[in-house]
């Protein structure tokens, strides 16, 4: 990972300010306040998502990790869904439990290991071949991989760590903005309370957006 | 039937909206005070009500107001929670779902529509409590567009006459817009000045002009200074997650506070499940619905379906009889059918400069050239292009969709959000039979077959959307984006599946909203629609209800109700 683009901004810093109301306080205490042993997967299921979450939003850099297999597990163990289900797919947490399943049978097939005792490498290269379809096993059934893919393991992965304050902080979003919301709209331009962006052709600008970001209330 | 129906499931975090109904005991909701109420007139299930309204959206919404200050009585149902957006709505993507109607469907067909926050709403208000808040109106050739343009069907309204409701409608929600609209006959000014434009709004309209088309500030539901009870709008940004501030003028902050002074029982968290007809006359004699753990009945002279164009058809199927095997109001065949939604396709790209696009309401410039021009094109129907202003769920959700990023390259991609713009389109989609909403074997939480949604896109609808992404492409490379890329496959609102009509072969309903069949029963909302234009449909769903509200009081005074 590059470094940190916002040094020192944390969305976090502006929970007891202007930017948050009380319905997103309680919303994000009760996100950030999450459960590590699964409910909804079972002990081998729950190594092998860790294992793809750790693949599909690699976590290297000096933020606060995002348990992204806890959130998942409690989104599922929730039962909110996503109001639809596409003809080619089993409902979603069929979808996971089968999908989870073939990716280690796959991986038996393949290397005669569990998805989660590969080697990275092998990893990504397993995980390119479902994304073009080209993964075989009985285990998927009538489940296309390459709609489990796109429709489940990249959509849900990704929805989890961009819901995390963390990821906010990571991209210099200005995250819960109500009452006050925003003043400046125009280029270049930024409210106190938004993040500082580092430069990385001005070396000095990454201080500066530290000093900025500290103060962001 | 059901031991646990939830309005949604899931874990909210926020309020008691979705647990049991709030809409009780004489009062309702007074949504711009924390903990407020209202009083509410109410009525009894076997006090047959002159109209039951099956949701409260665009279209139920905006009819049970004006019909309850006509002075009939109304009773309207939603299966969706009554918000207070002061107290129940957080800043937040993922809880925001709440606002979703989240209950199950199936989707198929060549193209899938993706269900969910772009085409649904499950609340008091229906999707405008979370919708984009543009208000357009149809170029007034749309309204014949097969006589006119020769493609698609006529409607059976006049522009002129619309023309008139859509200033009416641009009143009550006293749209902020600009002096003057670039294209279209004249109209009049806008009720409020146009919303400051934001960087991602200023890319629109440099690559507009570097192209030599017109370019304006979209005309928005949110207000650029006090209005009533309204603050002004905070450019906070989330206004597709609901509008925490009620700058917003949607159906709940708008229709339903009018509905509730003018007599109108608005009845949340209630679900309809049938409608009933007399097997003898054949006319409707009120709605059963779910509400508070049990099955209710409520009589009326009229029953209204406003449930948008997946809701509405499903309804319609689901209450067959004997008397009526396919469907109500369905002797056309045309109940489910022609399913129209928008071409959603996009351009983005990055900027050197900081743009920051998740600050103001998401689209505050639009170009409609493509509308409104018929040269140089090789296919059917308009479209028009607005800026973006994507949360980070939604915007990772494009890169994850639209490119299969995943991995590193994709936290890498991430950290550009800043300096990302966009251009998104709004594309009329032809109607066309094979697209439809039927009812599917398995049973949602109450018990009630789902619908099954099922699309494929036309070589019309493929040529429109290549010719689109390649002007938008255009654009946004002249604005000086680079690292360009096309989101190829995205749609947004519904239409359709009732569609308005000069006669009761080729429609299910007339032009003042009336099915064929059924004299007393209704349809008003974007399911009346017999093609869909290349703009937001809110604004149109909203002008049709007033205009069904006024031909209601005339039947009415005639003695032809």
């Amino acid at each position: 990972m590059t470094e940190d683009r916002y040094p020192g901004y944390d969305v976090l810093s502006k929970q007891a300010g202007l930017s948050w109301n009380e319905a997103t306080r309680r919303t994000i205490e009760q996100r950030l306040d999450i459960r590590q042993e699964p409910q909804f997967f079972d002990a081998g299921q729950w190594q092998t998502l860790g294992a793809l979450c750790d693949r599909i939003v690699p976590q290297t850099g000096q933020r606060p990790t995002v348990p992204l297999a806890a959130m998942l597990d409690a989104r599922l163990t929730s039962g909110r869904t996503d109001g639809f289900r596409r003809a080619k797919l089993p409902e979603q947490g069929e979808a996971w439990r089968r999908g989870l399943g073939a990716l280690d049978a796959e991986s038996q097939r393949l290397h005669s290991r569990r998805f989660h005792e590969l080697s990275v490498a092998q990893q990504d290269a397993l995980l390119l071949a479902v994304q073009r379809g080209d993964a075989t096993c009985e285990a998927w059934g009538d489940m296309a991989p390459a709609e489990f893919f796109s429709h489940r393991v990249l959509l849900d992965i990704a929805a989890a760590y961009y819901s995390h304050p963390s990821s906010w902080s990571e991209v210099g979003f200005g995250g819960p903005a109500s009452p006050r919301g925003y003043v400046r709209m125009e280029f270049d331009r930024r409210d106190p309370w938004e993040a500082a962006e580092a430069l990385e052709a001005d070396p000095d600008s990454a201080l500066r957006a530290e000093r900025e970001n500290r103060r962001v209330r | 039937m059901c031991a646990d129906v939830r309005a949604n499931a899931g874990d909210y975090a926020v309020g008691d909206a979705l647990d049991r109904p709030r809409a009780t005991g004489g009062r309702a909701p007074d949504v711009f005070r924390v903990g407020g109420w209202v009083p509410m007139r109410e009525f009894r299930d076997d006090e047959a009500v002159d109209f039951v309204i099956v949701g409260t959206g665009a279209g139920g919404g905006t009819l049970a107001c004006r019909l309850a200050e006509m002075g009939f009585s109304v009773v309207a149902l939603d299966a969706g929670p009554y918000f207070r957006p002061l107290e129940d709505f957080a800043s937040d993507e993922t809880e925001q779902t709440k606002l979703y109607w989240l209950d199950h469907r199936i989707t198929d067909g060549a193209n899938p529509i993706t269900m969910g926050g772009k085409n649904s709403g499950k609340a008091v208000g229906g999707s405008t409590v979370h919708f984009a808040m543009v208000s357009l109106r149809f170029r007034p050739e749309w309204f014949r567009s097969r006589s006119a343009l020769g493609y698609g069907v006529d409607w059976p309204l006049d522009w002129r006459e619309m023309w008139k409701y859509y200033a009416a409608a641009e009143r009550a929600l006293s749209i902020s817009g600009p002096l003057t609209y670039p294209w279209g006959p004249k109209r009049p000014r806008y009720p409020y000045r146009a919303h400051e434009l934001n960087a991602a709004a200023r890319v629109l309209a440099l690559g507009a002009e570097r192209q030599g088309y017109r370019w304006t500030e979209t005309p928005l539901a949110t207000v650029s200074a006090p209005h009533g009870r309204s603050p002004p709008c905070v450019y906070r940004g989330f206004c597709r997650f609901g509008c925490a501030t009620n700058a917003k003028q949607s159906a709940l902050t708008v229709w339903m506070p009018r509905a509730l002074a003018a007599g109108a029982e608005i009845r949340d968290l209630a679900m309809a499940g049938r409608i009933e007809t007399d097997p003898s006359t054949g006319l409707a004699t009120g709605v059963h619905y779910y509400r508070d753990g049990e099955w209710r009945f409520q009589r009326a002279r009229n029953v209204v379906v406003a449930g948008y164009a997946v809701e509405t058809p499903r309804l319609l199927l689901a209450s067959q009889t004997s008397r009526f095997p396919d469907g109500l109001a369905n002797r056309s065949g045309l109940v489910g059918r022609n399913l129209m939604t928008q071409s959603n396709q996009a351009v983005f790209g990055r900027m050197e400069q900081e743009v920051r696009w998740y600050k103001g309401p998401p689209s505050l410039t639009i170009s409609e050239h493509w509308n409104y021009e018929d040269r140089n094109k090789d296919f059917f129907g308009g479209y028009c292009w607005m800026a973006q202003g994507p949360l980070p769920i939604e915007w990772v959700t494009v890169q994850t969709g639209a490119r299969g990023l995943w991995g590193e390259r994709l936290r890498e991609e991430m950290t550009h959000y800043n300096h990302q713009v966009g251009l998104k389109m709004v594309g009329e989609m032809l109607p066309d039979e094979r697209n439809t909403v039927t009812l599917a074997d398995e049973v949602d939480q109450y018990g009630l077959k789902v619908a099954r949604v099922t699309y494929s896109w036309s070589d019309n609808d493929k040529r429109l959307i290549q010719h689109a992404l390649d002007q938008m492409h255009e654009s946004l490379s002249l604005a000086g984006a680079t690292h360009l890329f096309r989101q190829e496959d995205d749609t947004n609102h519904l239409a359709g599946t009732a569609r308005m009509g000069f006669d009761a072969d080729h429609s299910v309903v007339d032009a003042d909203c009336r099915s064929w069949d059924i004299r007393n029963l209704w349809v008003c909302d974007g399911s009346v629609f017999p093609t869909t234009g290349g703009v937001n449909p809110s604004l149109t769903i909203q002008a049709i209800a007033l205009r069904t509200a006024d031909r209601i009081r005339d039947l009415a005074a005639r003695g032809e109700l």
